[in-house]
């Protein structure tokens, strides 16, 4: 396998932003679609060019530093948000021939480890905020996320086992006759939930919050730094549907389509499904965010790696 | 992994972009600790404990152990410093908090334990000088680390699992939720 051009390393990243950038049109669309309304649909094709417009609007805001906040966390936390994400997107295989860190054999733990700098964004735009509603949404984000990405990482471990490798090439490689979401279906559920707490995306955005907390953890940001947070979260969004179908769906593998085509479908189905969900379901109270993390998931994900060990064993050749 | 392999054989090939990459992330792994132990704002102390961490883990994925870089930055960096950065931002420290650090980071406390460190450290330096060459860098996979966990060291993770099952029953009562207190 070679090594990806320069070229490919530039243009990644810029694509994904282009994309974050476009969801918060399709969502607004999509949202609009399901609640029998229009949403945006004035500014160029269809409305298509709202999120261009604003992506001006943010950026000719005042760039606007709160006198008591601790300026250098407060500029650095939507910059550890955004290069988080951007970075976990370097070992995604969205076609059978590469992915930008090429086939990293620790690959879906590089992603993890992503996934778990990316609380500090949050967390740390909460801190130095310096403001009762941005502290709670942080503090609420710290313990949610941290519960969250236990039961992500043991769902995961069920795939792992399977496929015996951390390598998202080797995952996908390893679901030519069966995709993981029927074997794994206990694990998908599990890693799809905690995903959606991960990217605290609605009906788990409790950091945010809007109702009781203002804002949350961004409640001080203004201009491009709450822009950023704001792609940022899409660009999760995409991060998460890509890891469900590499992990769950059989990423690039499917008849008749190109590997790249398939690929992007699963993927935009599940980003659909996502937004859905902000559309359908209300948010539940934080008490019952924990529970249902500690004593349903967990325990889901200890029997999902159980289950999966015995039967690993008992088909084990001798 | 075919990949990885060919980017490490690649660095022992070229080996002064191996050296600097190495030296580049040990120094800052040291800068890191300085700033931690010098800073009178917890937070910033915590982060950069969090940088020193990062280039901990570049250090051990330079010498060819990229499962426990990726085990360092999840569970140091990933988890536990997030949850110090919880507990700070718990007890709401301030403009007092601050001062106080400052107070006792004066010389006189510092500098009879940078002495010792640095005696610590010419020791270290002398005892790596006569330590023979390790030889080419080898890949350590998670393969390798699994069979090692459950084979020659299987007892060190039986006892450290009755430890962590210690703290959890130690957690567990301590925040139990008592009716009669109520």
């Amino acid at each position: 396998m070679r090594q990806p051009p320069f070229l490919a390393i530039i243009l990644t990243p810029l694509l994904i932003l282009g994309l974050a950038t476009l969801l918060t049109w399709v969502e607004r669309r999509l949202l609009g679609l399901w609640q029998d309304r229009y949403g945006p649909n004035r500014v160029g094709p269809g409305g298509m060019l709202q999120a261009v417009a604003d992506g001006i609007k943010m950026l000719f805001k005042q760039d606007w530093i709160p006198p008591f906040a601790d300026k250098g966390v407060f500029v650095l936390a939507p910059a550890i948000g955004m290069m988080t994400v951007l970075l976990s997107f370097a070992v995604i295989p969205a076609t059978s021939l590469r992915s930008i860190a090429g086939n990293l054999n620790v690959g879906l733990l590089f992603i993890l480890a992503m996934m778990g700098l990316g609380v500090y964004a949050v967390v740390l735009a909460g801190w130095a905020s310096n403001s009762k509603y941005a502290l709670l949404g942080g503090m609420r984000a710290a313990a949610q996320m941290i519960s969250y990405e236990v039961f992500m990482g043991l769902s995961l471990m069920g795939v792992v086992m399977i496929t015996g490798s951390f390598s998202l090439y080797d995952i996908v490689a390893a679901q030519s006759g069966l995709w993981f979401i029927v074997p794994q279906c206990l694990g998908f559920i599990v890693f799809l939930l905690a995903g959606i707490a991960e990217t605290h995306r609605l009906p788990f955005d409790l950091p945010e919050g809007e109702n009781e907390l203002g804002a949350g953890f961004h409640t001080e940001y203004s201009g491009m730094k709450f822009g950023m947070f704001f792609l940022a979260e899409y660009a999760g969004i995409v991060l998460v549907s890509a890891l469900v179908t590499t992990l769950y769906l059989g990423g690039w593998l499917g008849p008749f389509l190109p590997a790249a085509v398939w690929f992007v479908l699963k993927t935009g189905t599940l980003v659909a499904f996502f937004i859905l969900l902000r559309a359908a379901l209300p948010r539940p109270r934080y008490d019952q965010l924990m529970t249902l993390g500690w004593k349903v998931l967990l325990p889901l994900s200890l029997l999902n790696i159980a289950a999966t060990g015995t039967i690993l064993m008992l088909r084990a050749p001798e | 992994m075919s990949d990885l392999l060919s980017i490490s054989a690649l660095c022992c090939h070229d080996g002064a972009a191996m050296h600097i990459l190495a030296i580049l992330s040990a120094s800052i792994t040291v800068v890191g600790a300085i700033m931690v132990i010098t800073r009178s704002i917890a937070v910033h102390a915590v982060l950069y404990l969090v940088v020193t961490l990062l280039s901990l883990a570049s250090v051990l994925s330079l010498l060819g152990a990229p499962f426990a870089a990726a085990l360092d930055v999840i569970i140091y960096a990933g988890a536990i410093m997030v949850l110090f950065v919880f507990v700070i931002m718990m007890l709401n420290l301030g403009q007092p908090d601050s001062d106080r650090e400052k107070e006792w980071l004066r010389p006189r406390a510092w500098f009879g334990p940078a002495v010792l460190a640095a005696v610590l450290c010419g020791e270290l330096f002398f005892g790596l000088r006569d330590m023979p060459d390790a030889g080419p860098i080898s890949m350590i996979t998670p393969r390798d680390v699994g069979l090692m966990l459950f084979g020659p060291y299987v007892m060190m993770v039986e006892l450290v699992s009755f430890l962590l099952l210690a703290g959890l029953v130690t957690a567990f009562h301590i925040g139990r939720y008592r009716m009669e207190d109520r």
